[in-house]
């Protein structure tokens, strides 16, 4: 459905943008239909700049998207409008989506008069109504109302429901469930494994690993904008093999077990932006060799539908 | 005995009248305890934080009493309490990592604060140092602006700075909400450190994620719409809560290695009531699967088990 070909964005910062952040290097992956895939890294690794750049909110510096056979940069007008109607995104914060001096269900009056304008108002309430009930909402409850009387939960669930109103397709979830409390966080959760099941792609982008396992069969572990390891979710979470991944996994506080003592958890130094050389992992990997520092490692298949980008686990045989 | 709260009553002033954040909350920290409290955003966490260091209004006083190591808090008194802040207790806030002065260097930021409270900056450093290194932040970081830093290694310095000067009690509010989980890892063990080497004498991490609590606290206490819903040790919370809340909360949290299509985990139906008119008696009522008429009147937080005090009817009829 959507895939991602060597995608690369890099930002110019700096007072006069004289230096480069890499924030998405050369990354590739591809999304099928009906399928939860989550992008997981820490902050900075360049996964609300993927989500970003699926829906064109930021430019692409090289490499393609390609969506349904067709790549999303050359898109323009009619065909855009046409794009949005099948991707659609929701964001981390549910307050700041919204412009506070009007009522909340003014996203959903832009949506019509948007996409909708022959619609007629009787059939159009039916499909808010329907669209609100799909996500757990009462419209009698929600509707008419200001963003500040409704909560963060009920917030973020509008989104949701005027992200479905279009015939959408393809939903990037950056981070929709960190703003919730634990008790209504699992409700949204849960919804979207639902519309999962009526054929909907999500890109599920997120830094909690036990909610990507929780929805999403495959996943891409991100690291500084590269991919550290990507493939089926089990496979990675049963047995990670890039040391970021392993080292992740070891962080994840969990109810049951107590964390162990691991290596190469916290940056010590400054974040810089530089380029760098080799592996990107290089300054913190407790296993790095000489090797690492030069040149950057590729991502190979090590099994089916388990990828990852370590010089451990390239064919040195072959060589 | 370090901490000890005794009906505790704190509302806020609304032009709509008093919104009942924290109603009767009674508890202890024990000396080298750390203790998780744990709820739903509103039900008074962050209330309970600043009553016990920073009661400004729209907080008003109503009762109850804040004693640490034997001795009362004028928790009402902003003045009398300026002596105890920072030195006696130390919070630091949420967000407290993105309050770091944007225009001054992290050395200098130490150095105005510790000025503040008549503390000599020279003095101090080489233990500065010293903690810097434990939570392995390089000396360079206080010649650096805050922007300069990662958010991991800002929650670092705010971590190092608030412990300073050796305060009995630290309340930690959030800290590891807004770090991704290695940053949030280490931090968490720092915190845990710092009671070991004696920084500090106890700890109270407030958290809405149990599963940090259940890493490093050694007592949880839960609380609901500004009421203690109930406290014990961190693996009776975890295995054998009896509060039904607590037992719906721990149940909805998702794990590594469940899935949806094999667990199907549920939420807790319905929301936290408004605390400007709270219903009366149980406030988890109305949410509540077992509620019965008995309901209808406050539960009084009991002691079921050696150190498990729970409020709820339904346990205490169990018990009886």
């Amino acid at each position: 459905m959507l895939e991602l070909n060597r995608v690369t964005k890099i930002y110019r910062i700096g007072a006069f943008g004289g230096k480069e952040l890499r924030a998405v290097n050369d990354v590739s992956f591809d999304v099928k239909d009906g399928e939860v895939m989550s992008l997981i890294g820490e902050s900075g690794s360049g996964k609300s700049t993927i989500g970003k750049m699926i829906l064109r909110l930021v430019s692409i510096n090289s490499g393609r998207i390609i969506f349904n056979g067709v790549d999303i940069s050359t898109l323009k007008g009619a065909a855009l409008k046409e794009y949005y109607r099948n991707v659609q995104g929701v964001f981390q914060d549910p307050f700041s989506s919204y412009n506070p001096i009007f009522k909340a269900d003014r996203i959903f009056r832009i949506i019509k008069e948007e996409f909708y304008p022959q619609m007629s108002n009787g059939e159009w309430k039916d499909r808010l109504e329907g669209s609100l009930k799909l996500v757990g909402l009462n419209p009698e409850d929600v509707l008419n109302k200001f963003p500040h009387q409704l909560s963060g939960g009920q917030l973020q669930r509008f989104l949701i429901a005027r992200a479905l109103l279009l015939d959408t397709k393809f939903l990037v979830a950056d981070e929709i469930i960190s703003m919730l409390d634990a008790s209504t966080r699992i409700d949204v959760l849960n919804l979207l494994a639902e519309l999962k099941t009526s054929g909907l792609s999500i890109l599920f982008i997120t830094h909690d690993l036990s909610l990507g396992y929780y929805i999403s069969e495959r996943a891409v572990i991100l690291y500084r904008g590269c991919v550290a390891e990507m493939g089926a979710t089990e496979k990675i979470y049963a047995s990670p093999l890039h040391p970021y991944t392993k080292m992740l996994m070891a962080s994840v506080p969990r109810l049951d077990k107590k964390w162990q003592k691991f290596e190469g958890q916290v940056e010590v130094g400054a974040k810089d932006g530089a380029a760098i050389q080799g592996c990107v992992y290089y300054s913190r990997c407790p296993v790095a060799e000489k090797i690492c520092a030069q040149k950057p490692p590729a991502l190979v298949e090590v099994e089916k539908d388990h990828s990852v980008a370590c010089i451990h686990y390239q064919a040195r045989d072959s060589d | 005995m370090s901490l000890r709260v005794n009906n505790l009553t704190v509302y806020y002033r609304t032009l709509k009248g008093d919104v009942r954040a924290l109603e009767d909350a009674t508890f202890s920290v024990g000396d080298g305890e750390i203790m998780g409290l744990a709820g739903e955003s509103g039900c008074g966490k962050s209330t309970l934080s600043n009553s016990i260091v920073l009661l400004k209004p729209p907080m008003k006083y109503i009762k109850g009493s804040v004693s640490l190591d034997g001795e009362e808090l004028p928790i009402q008194d902003m003045e009398r309490m300026n002596s105890y802040r920072f030195k006696k207790v130390s919070v630091i806030p949420q967000y407290a990592m993105n309050a770091l002065n944007p225009t001054r260097k992290i050395g200098k930021i130490i150095e105005e604060l510790l000025a503040s409270k008549q503390e000599y900056f020279g003095a101090i450093q080489p233990e500065l140092m010293r903690r810097m290194e434990l939570v392995k932040l390089s000396s360079d970081v206080l010649k650096m602006y805050p922007i300069e830093l990662s958010g991991g290694m800002k929650q670092r310095v705010v971590m190092v700075l608030s412990t300073l000067l050796d305060p009995s009690l630290l309340i930690a509010d959030e800290i590891t909400s807004a770090l991704d989980v290695a940053s949030q890892k280490a931090v968490a063990e720092m915190l845990v450190e710092f009671r070991n080497q004696k920084f500090v004498r106890s700890i109270i991490v407030i958290t809405h994620d149990l599963s940090i609590l259940a890493q490093i606290a050694d007592s949880i206490l839960i609380m609901y719409a500004g009421q203690v819903a109930e406290k014990a040790s961190t693996p009776v919370i975890i295995r054998q809560p009896r509060h039904p809340y607590t037992h719906m909360l721990i149940s909805s949290l998702p794990e590594v290695g469940v899935r949806y299509t094999e667990k199907r985990l549920k939420g807790i139906p319905g929301k936290p009531p408004l605390l400007l008119n709270p219903p009366s008696g149980c406030r988890f009522r109305e949410r509540c699967p077992f509620a019965f008429e008995k309901c209808l009147e406050v539960p009084p937080l009991t002691e079921v088990d050696h150190g498990h005090y729970v409020a709820c009817w339904k346990e205490l009829a169990a018990h009886a």
